[in-house]
């Protein structure tokens, strides 16, 4: 038993380290297709991308023994420690941030440079996991759903101020977790329904949405007035209250979309929405990505011989365009084995999660698994213009050290905690 | 439902639609992707040479010259001395902008037209000077020539894809050349041969990195296919000899195979002028509205005009058919017909025959306008309703190739008019009789055809009961051809048998009748003249011009080896310019040569006469009656 704990890989579930080092190893290879060219095609030489990011991987294995060293219970007792470490880092970067591309978010070291928010998601989870697991918390109440809140929207609010509003939307994804534990679903039907209101609204404009919902709202009147006959004299107030929080909604809409967003965020909804067309500038990186991925057919025209990542038609292409290189050079049978691989981390991960007694393990596996999904689905659903242009990396693939240790910290730590899930409640 | 099952359900839900996203991009749109639609390859062409073009006695119509284009790929143009530049193309600073956006907004990555057509003395000069201006090359280019300066209409000629037509079809690129009328246009796809792609990969940055695929999808050009038409271009020149002066068209076939021989469109213009740099101005000229002349449009295919009295054969072949008059049945004539108790019903007759019943013979070759309208009426009076009995005569008329398309291989053309029992219903309302439309019997009325529908019945009557579609390709890649659509024949309604008192009847016309003048010895003409009535509309007032004249004719009688359509606009009666130029062109196709003074003189005096008063001053002439 002793001999067991000592060993750091005692009890770590393999499957997972399988579909780590599969995502990891084919990340690179793509990185490598969409960074090497005929001048640089030495693998170990440090100076080009993939050669960094190569370093980057490596520098994983310790990263990887130095979270599977500590006992699962020193995550659960300095979780809370860790997210106030993540708080400072990020309030840090208003005083001592280098600005890169417009956002503030990095802290500078020599020629290196760390991106603490790609931290602050693990860190975030933890402390989720630890508020969530105390006996005494019910979600039901009001006073305690605040308080998960404020741990989730706290990161989210200083991420939004670097602006990194991409990250941002990723703390979205912890209402699966509080759904999970007992929070109504009504969070995430109204949130639903606000979003589709607005995009429905910038297609279509306000009065047309107005009579459309309405209209709804009216039959459904007319469905309860049948039920109970005096349903409108002891609720008019509450009707009256539902047509005007929808009316004023979906005016607001457009005066937000007008007026609160910048420009470049207005021309991404609306080349999204097939409202402007444009493949010159903005939408230039979007549609050379759709033709690199659509110019990969079937079965991919095999690694180092698509001529538009070879070309280097697709700008970004090895940070959040990364996916459009397995397109162009796997093909369908390549990029959607890219998202099988992605479905059966989250599903495993998921269904160990389960199988957690300990509540802490659950829910910050939960966490893990809401994360890489938004990261998954925002960032392909961008690459292949199902969503609009937000800049968030893909998991495990795309270049950039942060990325790429924040989360093998995320997925670690769950390790980790799965390792020792079955003396450890 | 279990709390964890909803984020299952979303991861699954969220992969399925982003497989599904993934199979719609590469999967189906994936396959129609060619490396011509890829940023990173370019494209060279190498042009193919156009298939030449010959007449039925191998005589070379359409070859083709040499020409030079200066092209242009924007994004490959760097910054250049533009006086220099425009100074050595000899053209201004303001063309030189002006093409330059032109090109760019089309495209910045393929390549565009952006001078035409250099002389050759240009070209040679320019070759050695361009090299330095990078993103302009040359580009070599065949253009048509015309060795003979004849039968423009039936060649038609080519035209550069626009930019419309290129972004439509990924085939073309702007600026190369598609036939865009005349047999040209109908086999484009034959003449036009493939053209050679050498395919180079290039970069981000335009540089050619080198062969794409190591050439894996380079192809060679291959040369258009040569074509022999059906058009005797001897006849062809000859015709629009004698049409000189005059507007009409003239058809002429041969019924045992529907070839065409001769598809004659006057006036008419000098192909050669729709090549070359020269070709715009005369484009806009040959266009104008306002030119009466019209010289591109084919009046031998397009123009509908009323058949006049060579309708009323068919009339008479559609009385023995229904069995409402045989050859013996006998018509009194009083100068006319009366059709009804009202004043006006009576249409004249000039056959000036009195005081005996007159047979279908004498009929035809008197052309009595009384023994028609009276089997016209029969026909229609034999059905049980009015409505019925002018679908009947409809069908019979239309077996013959009138009233809709003929179908032959050229790319315009006119459905003409056959009215049947509805198109009558819907004017009348349904209170109308066969004296209502008996003009109909004679050729006039609602009927209108042009001239190769009527040059096709006279092969079908040559024929005695079918005919071949008319068409002029002969032979492509020298075979013959073997489309079934031209070479099965098509029957009309008509039994053989009828045909024969019809063209005993127009064999007389020539002998005695009123084309006798225009007999030729040794040669049995068989033909029947035509005057038809026409009116235009001057200052909202309808006015009657002078009547077209009209003939059709096949010769010789038992071995038909030529039939033929004449229409010349406001040439009056029949017999005194369409008889004449008809007897003339089947004696040049039978005999190759016009002989006897006689012959002689009557062709010069053919040659020399002009309706150019008639038309410019567009005379009103007394109404004229029918004596054909």
């Amino acid at each position: 038993m002793r001999a067991e704990k000592n060993n750091i890989f005692y009890g770590v579930d393999w499957i997972l380290i399988i579909l780590y080092i599969a995502l990891v190893g084919f990340g690179w290879m793509n990185i490598y297709a969409a960074t090497t060219n005929d001048a640089n095609s030495d693998v170990l030489d440090f100076s080009t991308k993939y050669g960094k990011q190569l370093l980057w991987i490596i520098l994983c294995i310790p990263l990887i023994i130095f979270i599977l060293f500590f006992n699962s219970k020193f995550y659960e007792k300095f979780a809370s420690i860790l997210y106030l470490i993540g708080i400072l880092s990020l309030l840090g970067l208003f005083v001592f941030g280098k600005n890169i591309n417009g956002a503030q978010s990095w802290y500078a070291f020599g020629s290196a440079s760390l991106q603490p928010s790609e931290f602050a998601k693990a860190f975030t989870a933890l402390a989720v996991a630890k508020l969530l697991s105390d006996r005494q918390y019910n979600l039901k109440l009001i006073k305690n759903q605040i308080k998960a809140f404020i741990i989730i929207f706290l990161p989210a609010i200083l991420i939004a101020l670097q602006p990194d509003l991409g990250s941002v939307l990723v703390y979205l994804s912890f209402f699966f977790v509080l759904n999970r534990e007992g929070l109504t679903l009504n969070y995430i039907i109204f949130g639903s329904i606000a979003i589709v209101l607005f995009l429905l609204t910038l297609l279509f404009g306000p009065i047309a949405i107005i009579f459309m919902v309405f209209g709804l709202l009216s039959i459904l009147v007319v469905y309860f007035l049948k039920k109970h006959k005096g349903y409108l004299k002891f609720n008019w107030h509450k009707v009256l209250g539902i047509y005007l929080i929808f009316g004023l909604y979906i005016f607001s809409s457009g005066y937000i979309f007008n007026n609160v967003f910048e420009q470049h965020q207005r021309d991404r909804f609306e080349i999204l929405l097939g409202i402007s067309k444009d493949t010159k500038k903005i939408g230039y990186n979007t549609n050379q990505s759709l033709q690199a991925i659509s110019s990969g057919g079937g079965f991919g025209k095999g690694f180092l011989q698509g001529e538009r990542t070879q070309g280097d038609f697709v700008p970004e292409q090895h940070t959040d365009y990364i996916f459009s290189t397995v397109g162009e050079e796997w093909g369908f049978l390549g990029s959607s084995l890219v998202i099988i691989l992605f479905m059966l981390l989250l599903y495993r991960i998921i269904y160990l999660a389960e199988t957690h007694k300990n509540k802490f393990g659950r829910i910050y596996g939960y966490g893990l698994a809401s994360i890489l999904f938004f990261h998954v689905i925002i960032n392909i659903g961008m690459v292949i213009q199902l969503l609009p242009t937000v800049g968030i990396p893909l998991p495990f693939f795309s270049y950039g050290g942060s990325s790429l240790w924040g989360f093998t910290l995320l997925l670690f730590i769950f390790i980790k905690l799965d390792a020792n899930k079955s003396y450890d409640w | 439902m279990k709390r964890s099952s909803l984020l299952y359900f979303f991861i699954t839900l969220a992969g399925l639609i982003l497989i599904g996203r993934l199979f719609q991009l590469q999967v189906i749109n994936g396959a129609d992707l060619d490396p011509n639609h890829n940023a990173a390859v370019k494209v060279i062409y190498d042009y193919p040479e156009r298939g030449y073009i010959y007449d039925r006695n191998g005589k070379l119509l359409v070859a083709n010259q040499l020409s030079y284009d200066v092209m242009v790929v924007p994004n490959e143009v760097e910054p250049l001395d533009t006086i220099e530049f425009c100074n050595l193309l000899k053209i201004n600073l303001d063309y030189f902008k002006r093409k330059y956006k032109t090109a760019k907004n089309y495209s910045p990555w393929l390549p565009s037209v952006f001078l035409k057509q250099l002389a050759k003395e240009d070209f040679a000069f320019l070759q050695e000077k361009l090299h330095k201006f990078k993103g302009f090359y040359i580009q070599k280019r065949n253009i048509r020539n015309y060795p003979i300066s004849s039968a423009a209409n039936v060649l038609g000629y080519i035209s550069e894809v626009n930019e419309l037509e290129a972004k439509n079809n990924p085939n073309f690129q702007q600026g190369e050349l598609i036939g865009s009328s005349g047999v040209e246009k109908s086999y484009d796809s034959i003449l036009r041969g493939i053209k050679g792609k050498k395919f180079l990969h290039r970069n981000r940055l335009n540089k050619i990195i080198g062969k794409y695929k190591d050439g894996e999808y380079d192809t060679l050009a291959v040369n258009g296919q040569d074509i022999t038409l059906t058009i005797d271009s001897e006849l062809q020149q000859y015709g629009e000899l004698l049409m000189s002066g005059k507007r009409g068209g003239i058809v002429a076939i041969e019924p045992k195979t529907g070839e065409i021989l001769a598809l004659i469109s006057s006036p008419t213009y000098n192909p050669n002028m729709m090549v070359g740099r020269q070709r715009a101005y005369n484009s806009t000229i040959l266009m104008d509205e306002k030119n009466l002349d019209k010289p591109m449009y084919d009046r031998s295919l397009q123009a509908t005009y009323p058949p006049g009295s060579p309708f009323k054969l068919i009339n008479a072949l559609i009385g023995l058919q229904e069995g409402v008059i045989d050859e013996n049945s006998g018509v009194y004539c009083y100068g006319g017909y009366r059709y009804g108790n009202r004043k006006g019903a009576f249409q004249k007759c000039h056959c000036d025959i009195f005081g005996g019943p007159i047979r279908l013979h004498t009929a035809i070759s008197k052309s009595c306008n009384s023994y028609f309208s009276t089997t016209y009426r029969k026909i229609i009076d034999n059905a049980e309703t009015a409505t019925v009995g002018m679908d009947i005569w409809s069908n019979h008329v239309k077996s013959f190739g009138l009233g809709n398309y003929l179908g032959y291989d050229l790319p315009s053309g006119q459905k003409g008019l056959i009215p049947d029992g509805n198109y009558y219903d819907s004017r009348y309302k349904y209170s109308w009789g066969p004296t209502t439309n008996i003009s109909n019997a004679i050729g006039q009325g609602e009927i209108l055809t042009t001239p190769i529908q009527l040059a096709n019945v006279t092969a079908a009557i040559a024929n005695k009961g079918y005919f071949f579609t008319p068409h002029v390709l002969k032979k492509s890649n020298g075979k013959d051809i073997t489309n079934p659509k031209y070479t099965k024949p098509k029957k009309t309604t008509i039994d053989s048998k009828y045909f024969d008192p019809i063209i005993e009847g127009m064999h007389e016309v020539f002998k005695t009748g009123t084309g006798k003048w225009s007999n030729i010895k040794g040669i049995d003409i068989v033909g029947k003249t035509g005057t038809s009535e026409n009116f235009t509309i001057i200052d909202g007032v309808r006015k009657q011009l002078r009547d077209h004249s009209i003939l059709i004719a096949f010769a010789p009688k038992d071995d038909p080896k030529i039939a033929i359509a004449v229409f010349v606009e406001n040439g009056g009666y029949g017999s005194t310019i369409a008889a004449p130029i008809t007897s003339l062109l089947i004696e040049k196709y039978l005999n190759k040569k016009i002989t006897g003074n006689n012959r002689k003189w009557i062709e010069n005096n053919m040659i020399n006469l002009s309706l150019r008063d008639i038309y410019d001053q567009k005379e009103i002439v007394p109404k004229t009656t029918f004596k054909d």
